[in-house]
């Protein structure tokens, strides 16, 4: 701030205003930064699934469950456990999905996910992947902003911290939402103690995306343009009195206001889109068409060059009636995820844009209930779980990671979701520990006092 | 792999040596102002000897209009009315600037705004927090006494000892115990499956914090988990200091407003007897004893009959207090707890029984019943407090309460004076004698330090939260020592500190920068001009509404919720009709997991914790919001409204309108500008269109 300010100062005297406009990628805080090293991921579409997806019913079969179904897992696997709402003397139920292996790579996928299935050669499965909380909302922070305590900046957040935006006429990190919405709500997409700025802009799943982006009825678009030329006119007359280059950076958020007034709507037009896309997408069908249209605008807010969009349905929160809950969301969300995929890929987009699919922790072998046959669920549970990632510098057609015969722990490449984070942060090009915010008496980081990239998950491995 | 406590592997050196290199823990020396040929405000000597030194000059005292709206803003949040710009300017005799300074601090919005400012730091909201962020009905009540603490100038040692000791001074007053309110203002997690204790302890280390934050301006909190890395404070004192809050609990008091308790007690004995009746007929005691004792025994044997697991874990997280209630012996439940705990059997027996037996009890049509006889009994007020007790605490290992290790007793930092405790066992309100104390360096410091910092954009420690060494050095220690004096010598005057900072050229001089200043000082740290800071996000609605003349001026009472756009996670809410819409900011229920979308824009608090400085954003969704939120057209029709009417051609209605907006008059190609752009607009709209251009001027959103 200081050095754009003298800058200006000292160039042109202030209220120079000619020069005020080629320093308007300088005034504006989202103006694209260099990471410390050359990213392999220049966007990220994070498809969180708040609520705990059942990674024993999806992603890693459990076939040894079968004969301990409806009776209690071997004392001596269970008993450091510390689940939210069971003993861990509960009785284990067997997954009744089907697994088989899919693509050239052989990742097992359950039959809930035959989409996401054919696309199994382009994406990572992560199977031990482990965190600190069995609860949703310090579950889902310590996802998506490294520590369990209210207030820190979101992984969206420290995005466009570190890289700025490529989107001249959106905002850099958005946010769509559909189901139940995450537990941590806006905490999920905020900026902490980062700059206002970061913070995540969520679009509306109805009516308007952008709040206040529609002019008052009765205001036509000319008329807004002329009511900010006299805005401007008055401003910049206050910008020479006082040259304070604050006015100035209020005169770019307006200009940039009045663009996204035009691009947001065209961002959201799918006019052009053609039929077999729309329909690849499950748009404007049931159950697929809010999920659906969510993933086709992710992946026009990352062809405008959108940094971080944050796309989340759930809850999958799963305590009872696991499969007809279980299978639903599957339907809602399976083929618009999988088509998304494929877009990125046919369109070329696939190597710069990082996937992610997963939720805050994963669910136990055990049941909640008596009995295993009837409305049966799955505790949270935080030591295991799955997820998925594609694209920009992952390594596609693999599985990282292996969990034991229960499902209860990680036993090889147990990864940590601090270690997740540096993973995320190491394919847009930083060094996790160097990406620091000074707040409050310290460096401040995504990462907290914890993280290590995953190097396995990586094409290239840093050296 | 990971290793989460590699930081512990720094080594502290010895606390002592660290004490001896912090200037802020060193006794507060009082110097005598400089003397300045010319210049008698103690102030503006200590800081113009500094200027002088440097070979900088002060700026020029700031136009009247741009003086008296920037002490509006400052003394009481709204800007001034054209009338009491009129006024000012007419005032021509000796005092005039001093007469606007006393009329501002006795005004009624003073307490508004200083409030305001406070409950940020008391990280206030009318909500739990986390997934259910359930609506806190009551919570507005320690927000009331601290506005009329505010306006009645209540000393800052009274109002610290109240707050976090009311309840434990000798025959507390109402006010007194409503005051600890300050530490029911931590978040509540009522998640299904949490464990209680996990967040009681989590409640307790907020309220630490809290208090390490707000009066003694340190970062305690880093010595939650191992000894602190950069300031003496050792992870036992974190632990002792801990104790004093782990020594408390929630508790909730009837607290009638006027008017509240006659027809109450008029209406109760027949209530009562009603409310027996329905009771014993239903056979509701007999039932809830034995229901009380198998929720007993499966919190006390968990595991062995599911459905009462399931039944324990409810009256958890959906019954408020519903756990102690249970605990606590039949004979010593209060009144108000028998109640809750009756109510919640009522309503929630028929989980642990057959459809059947629920069928036969009805308890569905008795709930009905009961819950109509509780709406023809006159309602008495509520106040969530603090209550004593007495819990053995220990040391969390690595913050983790799972795993305890040594004992402590309820301390202070060995590092700073030693405490008086007037019984064995030190309370809260020691601790808040210990935190008065005149040996204390830090409380007086840090709370001249945050004042200035509203008046000036920047405390003398721009790290407002953190005196610690991760903080910055001040830029006029000697400054910030003789105002913290003052302040205390003062009887700890909120307001004879403000007058004394209103008064001085330093405050009153003009916010313009000037290129030698740019050059020499960027960040303006020697104050040889005044700032020109962005309004706080209710500030700028409440101007937006005095301009209009919509604003609702009443002060005080429970929270309203205006219009709101249904924003992603927005939880019910149900729009206030009528005045209540137009009431100021901070009235407006701030729901910690769905703020009002307006505040969130402008950087408004969200209520998680301690707030020191808010940050000043400007981003294009301010711009949208300014231009196209329905509550600023409508605040700009009303402005187009008032202005056509006024008498006088387009000439005056238009320098009516800028004084409204802005509180001067416009230049002449200003006004030039603006008769243009009136006139280039469709009649029906250009008054409305030209109030709103005036609304999103950058001026309009800064105290200059």
């Amino acid at each position: 701030m200081i050095n754009r300010r003298q800058f200006l100062r000292t160039a042109s005297g202030f209220g120079s205003f000619a020069l005020a406009d080629l320093l308007a990628a300088d005034t504006n805080p989202l103006a694209p930064k260099k990471p410390h090293f050359p990213a392999t991921a220049k966007s990220v579409i994070f498809l969180f699934m708040p609520g705990g997806p059942s990674q024993i019913d999806l992603f890693d079969p459990k076939p040894e469950l079968r004969k301990w179904h409806g009776k209690p897992l071997p004392a001596s696997a269970t008993k450091d456990l510390k689940l939210a709402f069971i003993q861990p003397n509960a009785n284990a139920v067997a997954s009744p999905r089907q697994f088989a292996r899919h693509g050239q790579s052989g990742a097992e996928v359950s039959d809930l996910l035959p989409h996401i299935a054919k696309q199994a050669d382009d994406l990572c499965f992560v199977r031990a992947l482990h965190t600190d909380a069995f609860n949703h909302d310090p579950g889902e922070l310590m996802l998506m902003t490294g520590a369990m305590q209210f207030g820190r900046p979101s992984m969206g957040a420290w995005a466009t911290y570190g890289l700025g935006s490529e989107a001249k006429d959106l905002p850099g990190f958005v946010v769509l939402s559909s189901g139940t919405g995450p537990s941590a709500g806006a905490n999920n997409w905020s900026n902490g103690f980062l700059p206002s700025t970061h913070q995540g802009t969520p679009f509306r799943g109805s009516g308007e995306s952008i709040l206040y982006l529609s002019n008052p009825d009765g205001v036509t678009r000319q008329m807004q343009r002329e009511r900010l030329d006299v805005i401007r006119r008055l401003n910049e007359k206050h910008l020479r009195e006082t040259g304070d280059a604050e006015i100035e950076a209020r005169i770019a958020s307006y200009e940039l206001a009045f663009r996204m007034q035009m691009a947001a709507p065209d961002l959201l037009d799918l006019s052009r889109e053609p039929k077999h896309l729309l329909d690849s997408y499950g748009v404007n069908h049931e159950p697929t068409h809010q999920y659906g249209l969510h993933c086709l605008l992710a992946r026009r807010m990352v062809e405008r060059g959108v940094r971080f969009v944050l796309l989340s349905h759930g809850s999958w929160d799963d305590h009872n009636d696991l499969d007809k809950s279980l299978d639903k969301n599957c339907r809602i969300t399976d083929q618009p995820a999988a088509a998304l995929i494929a877009d990125l890929k046919q369109r070329g987009l696939l190597d710069s844009t990082l996937v992610i699919f997963g939720g805050e922790f994963g669910r136990t072998p055990m049941t909640q209930q008596q009995r295993p046959d009837i409305n049966y669920g799955r505790d949270h549970h935080p030591n295991c779980y799955s997820m998925w990632l594609a694209g920009g510098g992952i390594r596609a057609g693999v599985t990282v990671g292996k969990t034991d015969e229960f499902g209860l722990a990680g036993i090889e490449d147990r990864i940590h979701v601090n270690d997740l984070q540096a993973t995320i942060l190491h394919t847009l090009g930083f060094d996790h520990t160097r990406l620091t915010f000074p707040f409050s008496g310290r460096n401040f980081r995504l990462t907290d006092v914890a993280g290590e990239v995953a190097s396995k998950l990586l094409r290239r491995p840093p050296v | 792999m990971r290793s989460p406590f590699r930081y512990a592997a720094f080594c502290l050196a010895g606390a002592g040596v660290l004490a001896a290199q912090l200037w802020s823990l060193k006794p507060i020396k009082r110097q005598e102002p400089p003397s300045v040929p010319g210049v008698s405000s103690p102030i503006d000597r200590f800081l113009r000897a500094r200027l002088m030194r440097e070979g900088l000059s002060p700026s020029p005292e700031a136009s009247r209009t741009v003086r008296l709206r920037r002490l509006s803003f400052d003394l009481t949040g709204l800007p001034p009315t054209p009338a009491e710009v009129a006024a000012f300017l007419a005032d021509e005799g000796p005092g005039a600037w001093e007469r606007q300074v006393d009329r501002l601090l006795r005004s009624p919005h003073y307490g508004e705004k200083w409030g305001r400012y406070w409950l940020d730091l008391a990280r206030y909201a009318d909500s739990d927090g986390y997934r259910a962020d359930r609506f806190r009905p009551h919570a507005w009540r320690y927000r009331q006494w601290v506005i009329d603490a505010m306006n009645r100038d209540l000393p800052f040692d009274q109002f610290t000892i109240d707050q976090l000791a009311g309840d434990l001074l000798p025959n507390p007053t109402a006010d007194q115990r409503i005051a600890t309110g300050f530490h029911r203002n931590t978040l509540t997690n009522r998640e299904g499956g949490i464990d209680p204790e996990q967040f009681r302890i989590e409640q307790v280390i907020d309220r630490t914090n809290t208090t390490g934050t707000v009066w003694l301006g340190l970062t305690v909190g880093c010595a939650q988990c191992h000894d602190h890395k950069y300031d003496p404070i050792s992870q036992r004192d974190y632990y002792r200091l801990f104790a004093f809050f782990n020594d408390a609990d929630e508790d909730q008091m009837d607290a009638p407003m006027p008017g509240e308790m006659g027809p109450h007690l008029q209406a109760r004995p027949a209530f009562d007897a009603k409310r027996q009746d329905l009771l014993v007929k239903s056979d509701v005691p007999r039932l809830q004893a034995d229901w009380e004792t198998q929720i007993l025994e499966a919190a006390t044997n968990p595991g062995k009959r599911l459905d009462w697991d399931h039944a324990f874990d409810d009256l958890r997280t959906d019954c408020e207090d519903g756990e102690r209630i249970l605990r606590t012996p039949a004979e010593r439940r209060t009144r108000r707890q028998e109640k809750i705990l009756t109510d919640y059997f009522v309503s929630n027996y028929s989980r642990v029984i057959s459809q059947e037996r629920k069928q036969q009890l009805k308890y569905d049509v008795l709930a009905k019943q009961l819950r109509e006889l509780d709406a023809t009994l006159p309602a008495i007020s509520e106040a969530p407090i603090l209550r004593a007790l007495e819990r053995n605490s220990r040391i969390l290992l690595r913050g983790d309460y799972k795993q305890p290790g040594d004992a402590v007793q309820p301390g202070t930092l060995a590092t700073l004076h030693p405490m008086n405790a007037a019984g064995a066992r030190p309370n809260r309100l020691d601790l808040a004698r210990w935190i008065l104390s005149a040996d204390n360096p830090l409380t007086s410091r840090v709370t001249v330090n945050r004042i200035w910092q509203e008046y000036f954009g920047q405390g003398f420690v721009r790290t407002s939260e953190n005196f610690g060494r991760q903080g910055e050095q001040p830029t006029h220690p000697e400054l910030l020592d003789w105002l913290a004096t003052e302040f205390v010598n003062n009887g700890w005057s909120l307001k004879h500190l403000h007058k004394l900072i209103v008064m001085s050229a330093a405050y009153q001089q003009a916010s313009m920068s000037r290129p030698e200043l740019t050059a020499r000082d960027p960040e303006n740290k020697l104050l040889a001009r005044q700032a020109r800071i962005r309004l706080s996000a209710e500030s700028i609605r409440d101007s937006a509404l005095t301009a209009s003349g919509l604003l609702a001026r009443e002060v005080g009472g429970p929270s309203v919720r205006p219009l709101q756009p249904s924003a992603a996670g927005a939880k019910k809410w149900e729009e206030s009709t009528g005045r209540e819409r137009y009431r100021r900011g901070l009235y407006i229920q701030l729901s910690r997991t769905a703020p009002y979308p307006f505040f969130t824009n402008f950087d408004g608090p969200n209520g998680y914790g301690a707030l020191c400085r808010r940050g000043r954003s400007n981003t294009p969704l301010q711009a949208l919001n300014l231009l196209n939120d329905p509550v600023f057209v409508e605040a700009a029709n009303a402005l187009g409204v008032r202005v056509s009417s006024a008498p006088g051609g387009l000439a005056e209605q238009l320098d009516l309108a800028f004084l409204a907006c802005l509180g001067r008059r416009p230049g002449d190609d200003e006004r030039q500008w603006l008769t243009a752009y009136w006139k280039s607009q469709p009649e029906a709209t250009a008054w409305a269109q030209t109030a709103s251009v005036l609304m999103n001027l950058d001026e309009f959103i800064t105290r200059e």
